[in-house]
């Protein structure tokens, strides 16, 4: 386990050294970020200035050495945009998004693993036909449209939910949540639900698959045989044989759920770090999205480092076969 | 054993197993009868697709859709399960009637201890808290032979090899005690150095418990080694059934020879092995008369147009119009 740990530690390092290389080098070959920053009357004098204070005439491995060092500390420099601290900057979005991308995979699993379930164990009923002509409208509308129409239909026709932003939101010292109002949880719905649809219907999918996979196998006959119970062969064995591809796709959604949270956060205004993003593309802001990259890598890299854990958690046959896995297990 | 002296265990009376298709319906088990006394073990060997896994499906309740009991019914101590509700049959299987499936590997789940699936299975059917049902789990092990079981009953299935997990499959089969157990092929997937080992395993156990097994495989030498008596099926149908030296030492059914004169090592000579020519018809193409008309060597008219019945022959049954006319003796016990 400790070596297995190990292994996966230093992988994460160097994904996370390639990301911060790349999130490098854009500064390189995008723009010159001084046009960006000084009057259209600055003098040549104004500019040398800058680019100096900016580290920008540095050489280059020294530049990334310095770079690699301060992102690794949250230092990712001065947005050219808000002439403020990046890392400032995205940790004031973060919690919108995360609370955003949290809300999102909560609804998508909670509605996806049962109706998955369910479409798997009744694969000729009625209901499970409807579900799955429904989901793929699911998976085949892409998100900004779904957003709009929910807004259409719940924002201004129906009247019931706001159409954009975060509502009212309630300070957890830097932490801006939307759990503890009322306007900031009807804020939340139709963007979580926007951003969860596609993985709703991905998960659900996926799971029926897996279960139908699953149901077909020896050990479920051989159970049906010894007279289990139903719930006990379909929970209890089946399903939780579907968990590790499951936990798999679930972890990787959940992080590009954070990635695409871009253009749910678009269509109703959400204040998170894809709308920060967004308009830092916009006027070549590069620090915010250098270290938007990085941030988003390093998600990812958390996640799956999280994933890789859960299967030694669920399949035994990991926890003893792998070499150097055996030590500790009773 | 014979089961002649009392009521027998399970008895299957005409029973059909149909498939509907697009392009009709396929019969793949036509007509059958038998009856298993308790404590007797009956094999029932056959070519592949003659029918013999849905049989042993079809008794417990088991047939995958669309695959259905068109006709007959099957009894268990005289009373009909083959109507029943889905919770009391389920409440049968294991409790009454137990399966083993022919691949140990894939039997058991991968991902729970085999403690975890022994304590499931126990306590489902008998009302015992988790540590009296732990104890009977341990002894379980014990009892079908595996070496340190304190130990092992903690460990996950891939832990165990082949052999080993078919033993602890036996133990899931044996958990509530059942009265029967269909144990389909149940070495087949085995290294050949163990299914011995297995075979007479089962035997033991059966023999101890007083349960009665039907045991379905390709080779007869495990018919010859374990079994009471022997049902020979051939196209959905049973050809021949009787008693294990009865139907191994002096077959009857022309296609019962043929079995038999490729198994060399049946403890008594046979000096021609006998192969039989051709293959068995696919079910939707059986030919009208006996199935086995295309393949027999003393094929006569009334094979072509008349469906032969079982009929007592002897100490056996037999299905085949040579043993019509009584006293008319073909090539038995040459
Ligand atoms: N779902 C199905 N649809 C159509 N025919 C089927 C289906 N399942 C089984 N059959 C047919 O039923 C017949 C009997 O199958 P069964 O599995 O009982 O054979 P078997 O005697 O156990 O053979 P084996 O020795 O290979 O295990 C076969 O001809 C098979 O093709
Ligand atoms: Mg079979």
């Amino acid at each position: 386990m400790i070596a297995f740990l190990v292994r996966r530690l230093l992988q994460a390092i160097a994904v996370m050294a390639v990301v911060a290389f790349c999130a490098f080098f854009m500064f390189q070959f995008v723009g010159d970020p001084v046009n960006q920053m000084v009057a259209e009357d600055a003098t040549e004098e104004d500019r040398q200035y800058l680019r100096e204070s900016l580290g920008l005439n540095d050489p280059i491995p020294v530049q990334f050495a310095k770079f690699a060092l301060n992102a690794a500390q949250g230092n990712y420099g001065i947005s050219y945009q808000h002439k403020r601290p990046v890392a400032a900057l995205i940790l004031e979005r973060m919690p919108a998004t995360l609370e955003l991308a949290i809300t999102a995979a909560v609804i998508a699993a909670l509605l996806g693993v049962p109706a998955g379930v369910y479409t798997g164990l009744r694969r000729f009923g009625f209901t499970s036909k409807l579900i799955m002509t429904l989901s793929l409208i699911g998976i085949s509308l892409p998100t900004f449209l779904i957003g709009i129409l929910l807004i259409y239909l719940f924002a201004v026709i129906l009247g019931w939910l706001p159409s954009f932003g975060r509502g009212e939101v309630t300070h957890l010292g830097a932490w801006e949540t939307n759990f503890l109002s009322i306007s900031g949880i009807k804020s939340l719905i139709l963007p979580a639900i926007t951003l969860a649809l596609f993985q709703m219907t991905f998960i659900m999918r996926l799971i029926r698959s897996e279960m139908l996979e699953v149901l077909r196998t020896d050990f479920i006959k051989f159970a049906r045989a010894r007279g289990l119970h139903n719930r006990a062969i379909n929970y209890g064995h089946a399903l939780k044989n579907t968990l590790v591809p499951v936990i798999t796709i679930i972890g990787l959604q959940l992080g590009s759920l954070i990635a695409f949270a871009i253009i749910t956060e678009t269509v109703f205004q959400w204040p998170g770090m894809g709308q920060l993003f967004l308009q830092a593309v916009q006027v070549v802001d590069i620090p915010i999205m250098s270290a938007y990259l990085i941030m988003i890598a390093f998600f990812f890299v958390v996640i799956n480092l999280i994933v890789d854990m859960l299967y030694y958690v669920v399949d035994p046959r990991l926890r003893i076969d792998q070499p150097g896995g055996g030590g500790g297990h009773g | 054993m014979t089961a002649e002296n009392n009521q027998p265990l399970l008895s299957v009376r005409n029973l059909r197993i149909e498939f509907p298709t697009r392009r009709g319906t396929l019969v793949a088990v036509d007509d059958i009868s038998f009856d298993i006394a308790p404590g007797e073990i009956l094999g029932v060997v056959g070519e592949s697709g003659a029918g013999k896994s849905l049989t042993g499906a079809a008794i417990i309740g088991l047939l995958e859709p669309p695959g259905r009991i068109a006709q007959g019914e099957i009894l268990l101590e005289g009373r009909r399960i083959d109507d029943l509700p889905y919770e009391e049959i389920r409440r049968i299987r294991g409790r009454q009637i137990g399966a083993i499936f022919q691949d140990p590997l894939t039997s058991l789940n991968p991902l729970y201890s085999v403690s975890r699936q022994l304590t499931e299975t126990i306590q489902t059917h008998l009302s015992m808290n988790e540590r009296q049902a732990r104890e009977r789990a341990l002894e379980l092990l014990e009892e079908v032979g595996i070496p340190g079981a304190s130990e092992r009953i903690d460990h996950y299935p891939h832990q165990f090899s082949g052999g080993m997990r078919q033993r602890v499959v036996i133990a899931l089969a044996l958990c509530a005690e059942p009265r029967l157990i269909i144990a389909d092929e149940p070495t087949t997937a085995l290294d050949v150095s163990i299914q011995a080992q297995i075979i007479s395993l089962l035997k033991r156990l059966c023999n101890d418990h007083g349960t009665a097994v039907m045991l379905v495989t390709h080779d007869m030498g495990v018919i010859a080694e374990a079994a009471d008596r022997v049902a020979v099926m051939y196209s959905g149908r049973i050809a021949e059934i009787g008693p294990v030296q009865e139907v191994v030492r002096a077959a009857k059914h022309p296609y019962t020879h043929g079995l038999m004169g490729s198994i060399p090592h049946i403890g008594h000579h046979v000096d021609q092995l006998t192969q039989i020519e051709g293959s068995m018809p696919r079910l939707q193409e059986i030919p009208p008369g006996c199935p086995f008309n295309p393949r027999c060597e003393q094929v006569s008219e009334r094979c072509y147009v008349e469906r032969p019945n079982l009929q007592v022959a002897e100490k056996s049954e037999v299905a085949c119009h040579l043993f019509d006319a009584p006293g008319l003796e073909v090539r038995a016990g040459d």
